[in-house]
């Protein structure tokens, strides 16, 4: 049966922007899908609101469309461009709701365009939970003991659902809990990443739990689950065709048992506890489940859950789509799920499909084999969040997370550990807290028992400390089968520190096997790092890269998609299959886990280097350790090493590179912080860096040097100072005065970078921030030395404090330069002002209030930076401009985060040039010229605070945001109010609008204020602001602030009487009264503008929303 | 924790010696001694226990591509084997990996002791992508597996004996596999909770002649309805005919068809003249195709595992199936009057036949599963449609 020929264009929804749960694993299955179809000779529309996503570059798809995904405008899209098909499946739960929603509005029905890969119904079986139960009874597969709590639906004259009575809700949770009993799961139906759910271990938790679930889910509805705690996890990746062939891609099995979220959960593949028996009976059930559930192609995950002690199996749930953890398959087998998924929702069956990676010898209709054990670790950034509770529950909070492969758990296991890039080299010592305080038994349960981002870690240092694996299964539920090989791990430990490094090669290399870095060696044995590597170089002991294949190496695989593992010799040597080939390579390092400051934008200028390079000759070789990327698909680069971002194991595969062909160089600047770090040791190693010298990467990191480039070039910075010891910092800051921003150096993301307004935030700056940034190892060096702890990290990373240019604009430039000419690719100006992160802040392209003199001289300077620096490809470079004047604040001689969005908007292929310099060519002969745009991009951050209970959403010079959206059109208006509604905040039409803004801002609002007067939105105001406007002639109610008596502001934004809020705050105190504010906008989903620039902009999108309904173009369309 | 005082450079204690001569060290586990067979691999991820008590490997050193093995441990109910009296007939087992603890709540034994108790000799520590990719170009190799705690072996003998086994083709394994008895069967297949069950009486009266015959086979027969007597290798068509069965099952089980069939196929060929409905797995399949005029061939790595996708011309689908089998039937041998029903998705291999005259069919793989995929489950029903119909008609 071959595809279908009675359609002939297919509309893919994306996933719109990077948040929790929802990451670059769905621009993977996007692409894949764009690609699989496209070469089907099927026109693809294609829409999504994220510009960082390769999926939305426009050779990608024939009319692709940054737009926002709501059913509106989709709608729109759909309106204009007429397709046969929507394939909802690719584009996360985001797409698959958007679809739900225009199957609702009749818009599927109007213009004739059918659902594939999964209809309606079948998806609403799937996730609507009372359907789902249902569903599983008919096939005799068991459930958690559970109830479901339903909001009922409250229509309007047309029948129309206007809302859901979730109170009524509620009480039905309330009314089931004495069925379920305690402790129970709590999970919101529809939405992602399980937000808003949680277990309740007592009544009062079980009603906050079940209320915020009620609220989470946009129909109002909770499933109430039995607990399962303790139970063994497993997930299955299931995919179907036509035919009803279906295959099980890969099984998954969670370390952490069941009550943490699959997301969050360190998991391992394939499953390691199971015998064939219970294996097979899960493998049944799992394609039971997606014939009843309906699913007649694609790819589908279904959980289940394992009693430890009898082996009962229960349902947990299914997800009708490719998901988070059918990438992760992907990338753990080597079968690329969204691709074959894609095409079998066009008809086609598995049969039918090559299997690629054996070049086709095999087809897609078999069960991948693997001969390795895949470890995922997530990574969590709760640091950034302070006031949450770093635990670990059945709602996600991971933002990332790193895959690491070798020949045994324990190999893997260590190699996930240090891919995870947390400073950690594998299980490496930690503090448990509460120990020597008498009750050591209790303190190390509790470090085991609870889930956290470092439970594993615990579990080392307990069984370090003598808790028994018997012990620390009771306590934790961890399998006894993965604690054992901890256990094994530790005893090596052990002899390492006991007798030091073995001398020959046998026992080294049983060590490597293991999966021992070279660094956790050296700590072990009181070495250096390079005093290992070189023992192996004496002995001989390298690692041997094996293939990733599908098949177990029954069948040759032409792919080179790769990993390392330490193998005894066979028949002479040991067995590597990299086979390096004779030509002209060059290596992209990747980026590794996505953490908040460092994602998808750098994903996409590797993936973007690795195509360029492809077609100037070259042959690319891609290292990175993060599955949720594109730049880990097997056909990306020619080749791909699935490694961790080490020196050891990066210097590893350049020495496997370089036994064949010429290795031209080696690609850093685009993978973010994480392959800069690596520069220094390829420099030593010899190995060419490609592009601008590492020399000069640090002089722009390294403060005394950069300013006297400045000096030199005679542009100005904000006064500024170094600080090598808390001493220094409070001499620096008296010099210099307050405010301040100060940061240490070498960080990415902003990470620990405050706003100094006052003495009390200095002191807890130094002596409360400060402290948790230091290492473990230091921290054991100096035990009671808390001021020593610090200055000893600082002697090498010093504080870096600049003056704080109040309300500044705040803009950043990237430019390409070949070290003779310099292309300035796009000007940014940030709506919030200067001192916000410039990755949370929006910004626009082109400017919109910057004068054409101001952009001149913005160029020139950008010009003399990059020449001076001689950079070879990309840089960044942040300003800030007070009262006329330019201040560098910052440059960056690397690809930064807004690449993506300036070259969609600019329309060219900036990392692609880029990338070409690097490897010799000239700017010039790209023949670049500039052109006035005659649209307007506007980038939007996106925030994870709703999964943060209880942390302050205001912004600051520490980034938050983990993901952004584009709003493009023609004026800044609309492409605001796009910003607005891709990035999920809405813009109202009608309503309230509640001002309350400190003193400098309160005449800058005035014309905001007027105008949305004017489109008839209400007033309300507190009283200095009342006062203020009142005075300008608006007509402005008053209302209390929270510390001025009932009714107060946040009353009315829970009773759902405001519509928006801008609330501009200064101080510690003010912060902090407004604190609850703005957690309430959050929660009741109210629009909120912390910013003076930022409210002014809102302004202006609401009023071009009003105008005029939003129009939908392509991308393509407006580069004609 | 214990560490020793040293890093001693630990001696192989293990040995797997190629028909060519090369040599590669490991880590002996389960008996010690040697033994010699054919080198195989087997890429299933689950299983091994029934994987190692399957009569069908008899001759055969299984090399396992997935590293962990022994994870669930062994227990009574996994065992495949029907005649425990007979030697186990598999000969070694080559892992990547030493043998953990179990963490299963099946487990009732460590696989170490148990493969002890059966007197199996096994090596880990051994590169065992390398040797599944060396069988994969070289096909597969005879070698000697050889477990000496003390680390002392006669390499020279170990060579010479390795090199003057005569190698699987043309031999008969089945007849020593095989029940010495006839027995009647009664277990059902194994369900959650509850273990085995017992059905007597069935409807249909199959006798299941046992070349190495798998338990799961004889289960799912009685679950489909059968009253099943297993009757051994040697069994003339008279003694079978002599029960007068609705139907008679052939059995897989190991070495070369074309040896065990000097015996096996003048009873088939009288079977199924006889009109006898006939359904037959794996050896019993290749002895099938030969009485029935078709020849069968040795292949050059042979299909183990548990992933193997078979397509089935009669329904138009695609199953996953279980695999085990270094022979084949050469389906451009088989006669016009046969049809080729299955084939192997991943080299075209046949997998299956019926006649189109008569109510015989076979395939090539392991429909009863156990272990792997029981996609394939639908043939038994197949066959006791056939018997029905056959009664019916009579």
């Amino acid at each position: 049966m071959p595809k279908r020929t009675d359609i002939s264009s297919i509309l893919i929804i994306g996933a719109g922007p990077i948040v929790i749960g929802q990451a670059c694993e769905f621009d993977y299955s996007g692409t894949q899908a764009c690609k699989a179809l496209r070469e089907e000779g099927y026109r693809i529309i294609l829409v999504n609101s994220n510009p960082a996503t390769i999926m939305t570059d426009p050779d990608l798809a024939d009319a692709t469309y940054i737009e926002p995904i709501t059913p509106e405008l989709v709608a729109k899209i759909i309106e204009k461009e007429r397709p046969d098909a929507l394939l909802p499946t690719m584009g996360g739960q985001t797409a698959l709701n958007c679809a739900l929603d225009l199957e609702q509005m009749g818009v599927l029905e109007k213009y004739g365009v059918e659902m594939i890969g999964a209809r309606a119904d079948v998806i609403e079986k799937a996730e609507d939970r009372e359907k789902f139960r249902a569903a599983m009874d008919v096939i005799g597969l068991e459930n958690p003991r559970a109830a479901i709590a339903s909001s009922p639906a409250i229509h309007d004259e047309n029948g129309r659902i206007v809302g859901y009575d979730r109170n009524a809700g509620y009480l039905e949770a309330m009314r089931a809990i004495d069925e379920i009993g305690l402790p129970a799961i709590i999970r919101p139906a529809f939405t992602l990443g399980g937000t808003g759910g949680g277990v309740a271990y007592n009544r009062e938790e079980y009603e906050t739990i079940v209320r915020s679930g009620i609220d989470a889910s946009p129909v109002g509805q909770v499933l109430i689950d039995e607990s399962l705690l303790g139970w063994k996890e497993y997930e299955m990746e299931v995919v179907r065709d036509k035919a009803d062939n279906c295959i099980i891609i890969c099984s998954i099995e969670n370390v952490d048992p069941m009550g943490v979220h699959t997301g969050d959960s360190i998991t391992v593949a394939p499953a390691l506890t199971l015998t064939d028996k219970e294996y097979q009976i899960m493998r049944d059930a799992s394609i039971a489940v997606l014939r009843e559930i309906g699913v007649e192609t694609g790819g589908s995950n279904v959980q289940f859950a394992v009693n430890p002690d009898n082996g009962r199996l229960v349902v947990i749930e299914m997800n009708p789509r490719v998901s988070r953890s059918s990438a992760l398959a992907s990338k753990a087998t080597g079968f690329p799920i969204a691709k074959i998924a894609a095409k079998l929702a066009v008809g086609y069956t598995l049969d039918e499909l090559e299997n690629d990676i054996t070049g086709g010898a095999t087809p897609a209709s078999f069960e991948p084999t693997i001969d390795y054990v895949v470890t995922k670790i997530p990574r969590f950034a709760f640091e950034k969040f302070p006031g949450s509770e770093a635990t670990l529950t059945t709602a996600m909070k991971s933002v990332g997370e790193v895959m690491a492969i070798g020949r045994t758990f324990n190999e893997s296991l260590q190699k996930a550990l240090r891919g995870l890039e947390t400073g950690l080299n594998g299980l490496d010592e930690t503090d448990i807290p509460g120990l020597d305080q008498g009750d050591d038994r209790n303190a190390l349960r509790a470090a085991v028992s609870t889930p956290t981002p470092t439970r594993l870690l615990n579990v080392a240092q307990a069984m370090r400390l003598g808790m028994s694996v018997e012990e620390i299964y009771q306590a934790s539920g961890i399998n006894t089968w993965f604690l054992e090989q901890i256990e094994a791990i530790l005893e090596m430990e052990a002899k390492v520190r006991k007798l030091g490094l073995p001398k020959d090669a046998v026992n080294l290399r049983k060590l490597k096997a293991m999966g021992f870095s070279d660094a956790r060696l050296a700590s072990l044995a009181d070495l250096d790092a390079t005093d290992v590597a070189k023992l192996r170089k004496e002995l001989d002991v390298h690692p041997v890269y094996k293939r990733i294949d599908t098949c177990a190496a029954e069948f040759a695989s032409p792919t080179a998609y790769m990993y390392s593992t330490y193998e005894a010799p066979f028949m002479g040597k040991p067995a590597c299959e990299a086979n390096p080939s004779d030509r002209k390579k060059v290596v992209i390092l990747g980026g590794g886990p996505n953490r908040i400051g460092q994602g998808i934008e750098f994903d996409y200028c590797c993936c973007h280097a690795a195509f360029a390079l492809e077609d100037a000759g070259y042959e690319t070789i891609m290292v990175n350790c993060n599955p949720e990327t594109v730049s880990t698909d097997y056909d990306t680069s020619d080749r791909l090493y699935f490694e961790p971002l080490t020196p050891e194991d990066v210097l590893e595969i350049m020495l496997k590179e370089q036994e064949n062909g010429t290795l031209h160089g080696v690609i850093v600047q685009f993978g973010g912080q994480t392959p800069l770090k690596l520069a220094q040791a390829l420099v030593k190693a010899g190995v060419p860096i490609l592009g601008t010298s590492p020399d000069m990467i640090d002089l722009a990191e390294d403060r005394d040097r950069f300013q006297k480039l400045l000096i030199k070039l005679d542009l100005k910075q904000p006064e500024n100072g170094i600080a090598y010891s808390v001493e220094q910092g409070r001499l620096i800051a008296g010099q210099l005065g307050l405010p301040l921003v100060v940061r240490p150096s070498y960080v990415l993301g902003g990470r620990a970078m405050q706003i100094i307004r006052d003495e009390e935030a200095l002191n807890s700056y130094l002596l409360g921030t400060l402290p948790e940034l230091v290492p473990a190892e230091v921290r054991a060096k100096y035990p009671n030395d808390k001021t020593g702890q610090i200055n000893t990290v600082l002697g090498t990373n010093p504080l870096l404090f600049d003056r704080y240019l109040d309300g500044a604009i705040e803009v950043d430039v990237d430019a390409l330069c070949d070290g003779k000419d310099v292309f300035v690719c796009g000007i940014m100006e940030h709506i919030e002002e200067a001192g916000i992160h410039s990755g949370d802040s929006a910004c626009s392209l082109p400017p919109f209030s910057l004068g054409e003199d101001m952009l001149e001289e913005l160029k020139r300077q950008t010009k003399a930076l990059a020449l001076a620096l001689e950079v070879g490809g990309l840089m960044n470079v942040q300003y800030a401009i007070k009262n006329g004047e330019i201040f560098v604040l910052e440059v960056n001689p690397r690809a930064s985060r807004t690449v993506p969005f300036v070259a969609k908007t600019i329309g060219v292929p900036v990392a692609k040039i880029a990338s070409r310099i690097m490897a010799g060519e000239s700017l010039a002969s790209f023949g670049l010229s500039e052109k006035k745009l005659d649209h307007i991009a506007v980038k939007e951050a996106v925030f994870p605070f709703a999964r943060f209970p209880g942390v302050d959403t205001i912004l600051g010079p520490e980034m938050r945001s983990t993901g952004e959206v584009m709003g493009l059109d023609t004026a800044f208006g609309k492409a605001f109010a796009k910003s607005q509604i891709g990035s999920g905040t809405g813009v109202p039409d009608k309503g309230t609008v509640f001002v309350s803004m400190r003193d400098e801002d309160k005449a800058g609002v005035i014309d905001a204020v007027r105008s949305l007067e004017a489109g008839g939105f209400t007033i309300i105001a507190t009283g200095g602001t009342q006062k203020f406007l009142e005075e300008k002639g608006i007509a402005v109610k008053k209302i209390n602030k929270v510390l001025e008596g009932r009714p107060h502001i946040v009353d009315a934004i829970k009773n759902g009487e405001v519509q928006l809020v801008f609330n501009t705050t200064e101080g510690a105190q003010a912060i902090s009264d407004s604190r609850s504010m703005r957690r309430a906008a959050l929660l009741n989903k109210v629009p909120y503008y912390t910013t003076l620039a930022g409210s002014v902009a809102a302004a202006k999108g609401i009023a071009a929303h009003k105008a005029g309904s939003l129009e939908v173009r392509p991308l393509q369309s407006y580069f004609g | 924790m214990t560490t020793a005082d040293a890093w001693s450079e630990t001696p192989a204690t293990a040995l797997l010696v190629l028909s060519d001569g090369s040599v590669i060290e490991g880590q002996g586990l389960g008996a010690t001694g040697q033994a010699v067979g054919e080198i195989c691999f087997n890429t299933a991820m689950t299983g091994y226990q029934e994987i190692l008590t399957d009569p069908s490997y008899s001759g055969q050193i299984i090399t396992f591509t997935f590293p962990h093995i022994g994870n669930v441990g062994t227990n009574d109910e996994d065992i495949e084997t029907v005649n425990m009296a007979a030697d186990s007939g598999i000969r070694g087992v080559v892992l990547a990996a030493a043998i953990t603890d179990p963490a299963n709540y099946r487990a009732a034994k460590h696989l170490d002791a148990w493969l002890k108790s059966r007197n199996l000799i096994g090596i880990s520590g051994i590169d065992t992508r390398a040797l599944t990719a060396l069988i994969r170009e070289n096909g597969v190799p005879n070698g000697v597996i050889a477990h000496s705690p003390d680390g002392n072996f006669d390499i020279d003998a170990l060579k010479t004996a390795a090199k003057n086994w005569p190698g699987l083709v043309g031999m008969d394994l089945a007849k020593d596999a095989s029940t010495s008895q006839s027995h009647q069967w009664h277990q059902t297949t194994w369900k959650w909770d509850e273990g085995f069950g017992e059905a007597q009486g069935g409807k249909f009266k199959v006798v299941a002649i046992d070349y190495g015959i798998k338990r799961n086979i004889l289960r799912l027969l009685t679950d489909a309805g059968c009253d099943v007597t297993v009757l051994p290798a040697t069994a003339t068509a008279e003694d079978v005919l002599a029960h007068a069965p609705d139907g008679v099952f052939l059995s897989n089980g190991p070495g070369d068809p074309a040896a065990t069939g000097d015996y096996a196929v003048p009873m088939i060929r009288k079977i199924v003249d006889a009109g006898v409905p006939t359904f037959g797995i794996c050896l019993g399949h290749q002895m099938l195709a030969l009485a029935l005029g078709g020849k069968t061939l040795k292949m050059h790595q042979g299909h183990h595992g548990a992933n193997h996708p078979v397509f089935d011309h009669t329904t138009g689908k695609v199953e996953i199936t279980s695999m085990n089998h270094g022979f084949a039937v050469d389906a451009d041998s088989l006669p016009d009057n046969v049809q080729q029903t299955h084939v192997s998705l991943f080299d075209g291999s046949n997998c299956g036949l019926a006649m189109k005259d008569k109510p015989v069919f076979s395939v090539q793989y392991h429909p009863e599963a156990s272990p792997g995929p029981r996609d394939s489950h639908y043939l038994f029903k197949r066959f006791t449609d056939l018997m029905e119909s056959a009664k019916s008609a009579a």
